[in-house]
């Protein structure tokens, strides 16, 4: 066995726990077992771990205190915060707006509405060949009454490109809900949202917490079974370490991603330019308005499954978007929505700690391995 | 085939990405430029791929077609 690099570049699925959440979470194990609803010695240790991360992601996010909810996932908090919105717009019909390019998690809560009776054919607004929504298609969707909600995240989590959420926001009285997991932490969040979305283990928090934000005075009704616990907006018993750890997490990468961002942007760029000289290939999305930490290409003539079990195998670590790779079997439908290419497709994405000898060492690796699956064609 | 201009039929039903786009990069040039060969293709990754092909390779993406059996069938003309 060959000296090879282990690389892990799929920190857009899940980035590593942060060493600041890694000291906070084994901490609050000990302290933050209680139920924080309970009145005695215990449980006002849990409540006041819990108002601590809940002050503390507020401050990282620049919103109140009161507009943030722990819930236990992304998934449920980007479901919470779409449906909380449709089900608070008595006046107009049910349907959702949505960019093409969204997350399964918002398409999932879309057709549950649809399933549910409350709503049919939902609006699905197309993008540019980056991956950008039509802002002109969106506005005639707001525009039509019985759409009660327009849903748009603030970046693409398998191209990276940006949205203009802030230009959606004012496109008529309907209220916009923001899928922000892609980029919470890493990037301020954009203005004119009423609800909004993150997920902790996207920026080094623990997996099991969702960060459900709703802006204060924004029509919002629980969507789902109501609970007895400390924030109504959410149900289940409250996981007071995890929201902790995410929380000091979300303040170490809040503190220093102007550093981080600007080493990933060259990096990225880095490596759009070494994937641009590979005969046959194409890089997807914006090539500057973009995440700093993510890029996915596409090569011609080869199997997906095959470049990442090869790139696996000499130690790097990737996703894919095309539909050998997926357990739907289907391809990804953000590169579908972008007419871009399915197959062969990669998106490597940094953790905090990538080096530049790993992308040098993947840049290096990348013309040959694609050579060699296209030989064996 | 009810277009006109097809002369050439690329039977790929059965096949999985990338396959069908290897098969229309491997025999276009059976076709004179200006001509149209068909890909006919159940997998769903076809659609946006052979498109994208055509986009890469500087060939002209015509459409969309139905084969007898209702499979698709995309069609490209030559273009060089």
């Amino acid at each position: 066995m060959t000296d090879r690099p282990a690389a892990y570049l799929d920190a857009a699925s899940s980035e590593p726990l942060h060493p600041a959440a890694r000291d906070t979470l084994l901490a609050a194990l000990d302290q933050g077992y209680a139920d924080p609803r309970r009145l005695h010695r215990s449980a006002r240790s849990a409540r006041l771990l819990l108002d601590n991360a809940r002050e503390v992601v507020a401050s990282c996010l620049d919103v109140r205190a009161d507009e943030v909810t722990f819930t236990p996932s992304g998934t449920d908090a980007v479901h919470r915060g779409l449906l909380g919105l449709v089900r608070a717009q008595p006046r107009r019909g049910s349907r959702v707006a949505f960019s093409a390019v969204e997350h399964s998690a918002v398409l999932h809560a879309a057709q549950w509405l649809s399933s549910m009776g409350r709503a049919e054919d939902h609006e699905r607004v197309g993008v540019d060949r980056e991956g950008r929504v039509d802002l002109t298609d969106l506005a005639r969707a707001a525009a039509t009454p019985e759409v009660a909600v327009l849903a748009l995240q603030s970046a693409n989590h398998e191209v990276g490109t940006l949205q203009p959420v802030t230009e959606a926001s004012q496109l008529g009285d309907v209220p916009l809900f923001m899928d922000a997991c892609a980029s919470m932490g890493r990037l301020p969040l954009p203005e004119g949202w009423s609800a909004a979305a993150g997920s902790a283990h996207k920026w080094g928090g623990p997996a099991g917490v969702g960060i459900l934000l709703v802006r204060k005075g924004a029509r919002w009704g629980n969507p789902f079974p109501t609970d007895d616990r400390v924030d109504e907006r959410t149900s289940g018993f409250e996981n007071v370490p995890g929201a902790l750890a995410s929380a000091a997490a979300l303040q170490a990468v809040v503190a220093e991603r102007d550093e981080v961002n600007a080493r990933h942007f060259g990096l990225i760029e880095r490596i759009r330019s070494a994937v641009a000289a590979v005969p046959d290939t194409e890089v997807v999305g914006d090539p500057m308005d973009r995440l700093p930490h993510l890029v996915t290409f596409s090569c011609l003539y080869v199997n997906g499954e095959a470049l990442v079990t090869e790139l696996d195998r000499r130690g790097f670590g990737v996703a894919s978007g095309s539909a050998c790779t997926a357990s739907t079997l289907e391809p990804s439908h953000v590169l579908a929505a972008m007419g871009a290419l399915t197959h062969g497709n990669v998106r490597v994405s940094l953790t905090r700690d990538t080096t530049e000898s790993q992308v040098e060492q993947l840049v290096a690796v990348l013309p040959e391995v694609v050579d060699r699956l296209r030989e064996g064609i | 085939m009810t277009h006109p201009d097809v002369d050439l039929e690329l039977d790929c039903r059965g096949q999985i990405c990338p396959q069908p786009v290897i098969e229309l990069a491997r025999r276009i040039g059976e076709v004179e430029v200006g001509r149209v060969v068909a890909v006919v293709a159940d997998d769903s990754a076809a659609r946006v791929d052979v498109a994208a092909w055509c986009r890469m390779r500087g060939q002209e993406y015509v459409g969309e077609q139905t084969a007898e059996d209702g499979t698709p069938a995309y069609l490209v003309r030559r273009l060089s």
